[in-house]
């Protein structure tokens, strides 16, 4: 029973929070299902704190039918995530998050590293996140909180990331992408081939960016770029001479009326574009393709300058022991056998483990998805819901080209509060 | 005394079979002062572990250093230092605190101002044109409508609405009044000033519609029997007695407006500066002490709005 009341409760908190939709979607739906719990000595049960890219329903019935355990989906933010297991580190067992919180985690001492040797794909994980290259041998950009940076500790308890592989693995790789601007070419009837676009003045009032100050200044660190204004060392950690530049490209667009709106969630960021509201904006692959199933057209334009990626994975709560810790290591396991991740790749995202994911999905499927070639049947969304007709192509073509062309990742800087600051003078300007 | 000798009868049978001794009258002569506490008790917990306790903690925090994961709780004023940036190196020009709170004051002033004008002649109505108190129960009730969905959907239903392809761009460029779509329907001023009025118009219904309904109506009447004309009452008879109220639903908007955050944020697409929005961004930065030493600064300023309002009419007394 406790146990349904918290799901309840977190959703509703997360409703307020503003993530209604999908969050709201997750959380309720398990509450729903979530029929009294009789506790018995082999109930096994694992709290799973995340946000909703990876928390699907069907992932956690499978689980339950293939290894007995019971996922119980907390949902919240990305911030609201971190905040978690800042100040509640007994309120989850296994974390799902992004890499670039580890900056903030792994100080902490709230969350515990898990061992390499007890993940049986682990050495079968992309060389995306161990070497920073794609399986094809492309380099990938590294600036910012680029995984295989933060992806190992020096010891158990360390709070060291190590520099070369060890056994002690910050986050088990799940679910990754490649993000870029989503824009409207039946509105903007003009081909875009530049992050520069954004604050283009004939997108006046039709551009947006993510509400999060770390990760909007990165796109607009993109668009700095590529004007050739400046070139960063780091766009993912900059000095505080280069927030001051970024952030006054910011004021500037945003005085002359640039921005329509700052999305913060998923649904947010499909209800701008599909209504018109945004032409070109900073977006998720899964929102772009939403946008598409409702009939509307959008496409996640690859731009010359690259990608900004981001990447999550799983760890436990420090509170996670004994026969706890073993359920989640099983946990884990299931996750990368393939079921999950054939289901996150048929969304638009990327499976740490490539190959089991691939032997779960068909193969026009993998071609679609993942080889960049034209779908030979109709590509369906998990649910069954027609997401693609057959002769599509995938924006942004394969994976290597996507992965390929990652210029930065997802990052807390170094002069984080310095930022922050300044994020409040340029929504005060 | 009714209900201090009802709560008498639940607390204590005894007490009350024994009034006649002289201990139990002792006791009931006590009882006054103690059942008033009894009665105030419950409220007062409530108040000191949910409110001034951790208000007290808000307070403390504010004046603690941190770094990008952890409170570190050594005396800092950095929380504040921070808040306060430049305000003197930028003068003639606002620092950003400076900025904030002009705007978050200007929109509480607007919100204040029409919620006033709309909830005084909504309560008007209700307490003298509407003569059955069903009916004036019921048409209470209606009030109450924009409260029957949560704080998002009520929000996202705006831009169906209001967007640059909503109903009312389209209406009117169909019907010729425009030829472009007025773009400041959303994510603007306007549309924060209209979804805050929209929200928060029954909080001045209510405490002016219960003034207005103590109005002895044979004081209208000798208004009438007087000579006042209609505007005369109103102004000599209806709105001083009716002080209280404005006062009380003006105190629960301005609180509620100067603290928000979420009805700002979505409205005004996340890019007009608010008090409560600074201390949100500080808060997903863990930034906790920074975001305390802010909540402290928004206290203390609608603190003081309060008790300016309170100056004008001594609420205590009219109640």
């Amino acid at each position: 029973m406790s146990e349904t009341t918290r799901t309840t409760g977190v959703s509703r908190r997360t409703l307020l929070k503003g993530t209604a939709g999908l969050a709201g979607l997750a959380a309720g739906s398990g509450a729903i299902t979530g029929f009294p719990y009789v506790k018995s000595a082999d109930a096994k049960v694992l709290r799973y704190l995340g946000t909703a890219v990876n928390e699907g329903d069907d992932i956690s019935k499978q689980c339950l039918k293939d290894t007995g355990i019971k996922i119980e989906y907390i949902t919240a933010t990305t911030d609201d995530v971190t905040k978690r297991v800042m100040t509640q580190p007994n309120s989850f067992d296994v974390l799902d998050t992004e890499y670039f919180s580890l900056k903030k985690l792994v100080p902490s001492g709230n969350i515990l590293a898990l061992d390499a040797k007890k993940i049986k794909q682990f050495d079968n994980i992309t060389p995306v996140f161990t070497k920073g290259m794609t399986p094809g041998g492309k380099k990938i950009g590294g600036q910012g909180t680029a995984p295989w940076k933060v992806l190992y500790l020096e010891g158990k308890d360390s709070k060291k990331f190590a520099t070369s592989a060890t056994e002690f693995v910050t986050l088990i790789p799940t679910v990754y992408n490649a993000d870029t601007l989503g824009i409207r070419p039946d509105l903007i009837k003009r081909p875009i081939s530049t992050w520069a676009e954004l604050l283009n003045p004939e997108f006046k009032g039709k551009a947006s960016i993510l509400n999060i100050p770390s990760i909007g200044i990165m796109d607009a660190a993109m668009v700095v770029e590529a004007t050739g204004k400046y070139k960063y060392a780091d766009k993912g950690n900059m000095t505080k001479e280069e927030i001051d530049l970024t952030m006054k490209v910011m004021t500037e667009a945003k005085k002359a009326g640039q921005f329509r709106a700052f999305w913060k969630d998923f649904n947010e960021s499909v209800n701008l574009m599909a209504s018109g509201e945004t032409v070109i904006q900073s977006m998720w692959s899964p929102a772009v393709t939403k946008v598409r199933s409702m009939g509307i057209p959008c496409t996640f334009q690859p731009l010359k300058e690259g990608y900004r990626s981001w990447a999550s994975g799983f760890c436990v709560s420090k509170g996670v022991s004994g026969a706890k810790l073993e359920w989640a290591y099983e946990f884990v396991n299931w996750f990368l056998s393939g079921y999950a991740g054939a289901y996150l790749n048929r969304q638009g995202y990327y499976s740490a483990v490539l190959s089991t994911a691939k032997a779960h999905m068909e193969p026009y499927e993998w071609a679609y998805w993942m080889e960049g070639k034209p779908a030979e049947k109709d590509i369906k969304a998990p649910d069954g819901s027609l997401l693609e007709k057959a002769g599509a192509v995938r924006d942004g073509g394969s994976y290597e080209d996507r992965m390929g062309g990652v210029a930065c990742w997802n990052a807390v800087m170094d002069e984080n509060d310095y930022m922050v600051r300044k994020w409040n003078e340029f929504i005060a300007a | 005394m009714d209900t201090s000798e009802d709560i008498l009868h639940q607390a204590s049978p005894d007490l009350v079979r024994g009034s006649e001794t002289k201990r139990a009258a002792k006791a009931a002569r006590l009882s006054p002062s103690f059942i008033s506490w009894l009665q105030a008790g419950p409220m007062m917990l409530v108040f000191l572990a949910f409110f001034l306790i951790p208000l007290v903690f808000v307070v403390i925090v504010s004046f603690w250093d941190y770094n990008e994961y952890q409170l570190l709780p050594a005396f800092s004023g950095r929380g504040y230092t921070d808040t306060f940036e430049g305000c003197i190196a930028q003068l003639p020009d606002l620092c950003t605190i400076g900025k904030t709170y002009l705007k978050t004051l200007k929109l509480c002033f607007m919100v204040w101002a029409i919620t006033l004008f709309i909830g005084f002649w909504v309560a008007y109505f209700l307490a003298f044109h509407v003569k059955s108190k069903t009916w004036q129960m019921g048409l209470s009730l209606l009030c109450t409508i924009p409260f029957w969905t949560s704080n998002v959907i009520r929000m996202i239903a705006w831009i169906p609405l209001l967007g640059r392809n909503g109903l009312v761009n389209s209406g009117l460029m169909k019907t010729g009044v425009i030829n472009q779509p007025l773009e400041w329907l959303l994510f603007s001023e306007f549309s924060v000033v209209l979804a805050l009025v929209h929200l928060f118009t029954f909080f001045m219904v209510v405490p002016i519609f219960n003034s207005m309904v103590r109005i002895d109506k044979s004081l209208i009447e000798a208004a009438y029997d007087a000579g006042a004309t209609g505007l005369q009452t109103l102004v000599n008879v209806i709105i001083p007695l009716a002080k209280p109220g404005i006062v009380i639903g003006s105190i629960f908007v301005i609180t509620i407006v100067m603290g928000d955050f979420i009805t700002i944020g979505v409205m005004g697409g996340q890019q007009i500066a608010a008090a409560g929005k600074i201390i949100e961004t500080r808060v997903n930065a863990l930034q906790f002490p920074a975001a305390a030493a802010n909540a402290v600064i928004l206290l203390a300023i609608t603190f003081l709005i309060i008790t300016m309002m309170s100056r004008i009419v001594d609420i205590k007394k009219e109640l």
